[in-house]
């Protein structure tokens, strides 16, 4: 049985715990707003884009003269993942979801006799990943720094993956990130984006004969290295969003959770404090008919 | 006849300007060229200059950095980085030019005439806007 000071402590303890995760759930909101809109504003360029790059390669993929971008290797041998998470932790579930779907996937691989690369984007999943797959670390870059993701954080990635790809390192690469359907649910994605694989887009698009300027090819070759690093930046918007909306939900349960010990502590006290007071008063009942 | 097209203008960060645009010129890869209404439907690829926009509320200015132009229906551009002309300032540009020139610096001996030609487009914008350009 504690004494009631103990739990006088423990009462005080927790609430300022609770001032924290509140605090937290509040800031992970306000973060949220801007990573959606964020998220919002880069969905109308991402979206003719890949537009255009499926007009682009529906016409062109089939011939042999297709940018190894689009036609890949011919070979899937060497598999380099992309997982990104996030930097900070206290987000629930949100990295080892994504890290969860990462392993899966890499044991498959490996299952398979394939070479797994992994290339780990956020410090989390860095350090979850590091303990199963040590060895086949390619690299990881490092956003702790950053305050507000911009394109050129995307580009910094791109470029990096891309050189990897020009020196033959690996055949093919797929991102892993969450995707944010809203503030309980990111499911974690694996996308492919090397050799690009882009969705027919219906209809619409399909009408217009286009002149290209300069060739086909050329734009195509032009474009196809702007194509990783939109999709690497969408991704990155994503999972910022993801990883707030899951801070908020995880940070809202912890205030929860507080609150409620704090009303049973409470009741603790309460009652042992009526204990204490009773005891004494049979004592000095007790007492004065002892006399 | 139309005689006004739907006119976008976005950068993966942001949509910087969506409206009816009587005429837009294009700094397209192989040289300048203006899309007017019905223009024949046209995809190009943009080298670094500056992009204009002629509307009934005016003409207002873009400067651009690579990236495409989808002429259909409506013009869109997608512009890698793009910024109205009044937002471009010596600092923002110093950015630019010293990105174009190190990655020209470290430039695969294909790609360097291609990288080469963007830092001298480069130089040429800052001539326009009477910015100072660094070598």
């Amino acid at each position: 049985m504690p004494s009631l000071k103990d739990l006088k402590n423990r009462i005080e303890s927790v609430k300022s715990t609770r001032k924290i995760t509140k605090a937290m759930q509040m800031v992970a909101a306000a973060k949220l707003r801007r990573a959606q809109e964020a998220a919002e504003e880069s969905r109308p360029y991402a979206k003719r884009f890949n537009a255009v790059m499926a007009g682009l390669a529906a016409s062109v993929g089939g011939s042999d003269s297709a940018p190894k971008l689009l036609r890949g290797t011919g070979s899937d041998q060497v598999q380099l993942l992309v997982v990104m998470t996030s930097e900070r932790g206290l987000c629930g579930g949100f990295n080892t979801n994504i890290v969860k779907l990462a392993r899966t996937k890499a044991a498959e691989l490996k299952a398979q006799g394939k070479t797994v690369k992994i290339l780990s984007v956020g410090k989390k999943g860095r350090d979850q990943l590091k303990r199963d797959f040590e060895d086949d670390f390619v690299g990881h870059v490092d956003l702790s720094e950053v305050k507000r993701l911009g394109y050129s954080n995307a580009q910094d990635i791109a470029r990096d993956i891309l050189n990897r790809f020009d020196a033959g390192e690996f055949d093919v690469a797929t991102i892993f990130y969450a995707e944010f359907v809203n503030v309980v649910t990111q499911i974690p994605t694996a996308q492919q984006i090397i050799p690009a694989a882009f969705e027919a887009s219906e209809g619409s698009e399909g009408g217009a004969i286009y002149d290209y300027e300069p060739s086909e090819e050329a734009i195509l070759a032009d474009l196809l290295p702007r194509g990783v690093a939109t999709q690497i930046f969408s991704a990155l918007l994503e999972n910022g969003a993801s990883e707030q909306g899951a801070r908020m939900s995880a940070m809202d349960n912890a205030t929860r959770n507080a609150g409620e010990m704090i009303d049973k502590l409470t009741i603790q006290f309460n009652r042992s404090r009526q204990a204490v007071i009773t005891n004494e008063l049979i004592e000095i009942i007790s007492g004065a008919e002892a006399l | 006849m139309a005689d006004t097209m739907q006119f976008d203008l976005v950068s993966p960060e942001r949509s910087l300007a969506s409206l009816q645009a009587t005429a837009v010129q294009i700094p397209g890869a192989d040289g300048d060229l203006t899309a007017m209404p019905n223009h024949a439907p046209l995809i190009t690829t943009l080298r670094p200059g500056i992009l204009t926009v002629e509307s009934s509320q005016g003409t207002e200015k873009y400067v651009v950095t690579g990236g495409f132009a989808e002429i259909g229906e409506g013009l869109s551009v997608l512009a890698e980085r793009a910024l109205p002309v009044a937002e471009v300032t010596q600092a923002v540009f110093d950015e630019v030019a010293a990105e174009a020139a190190a990655a020209r610096d470290n430039a695969t001996p294909e790609t360097a005439d291609a990288l080469a030609k963007q830092v001298s487009d480069i130089a040429a914008v800052a001539a326009e806007l009477g910015l100072q350009a660094k070598a």
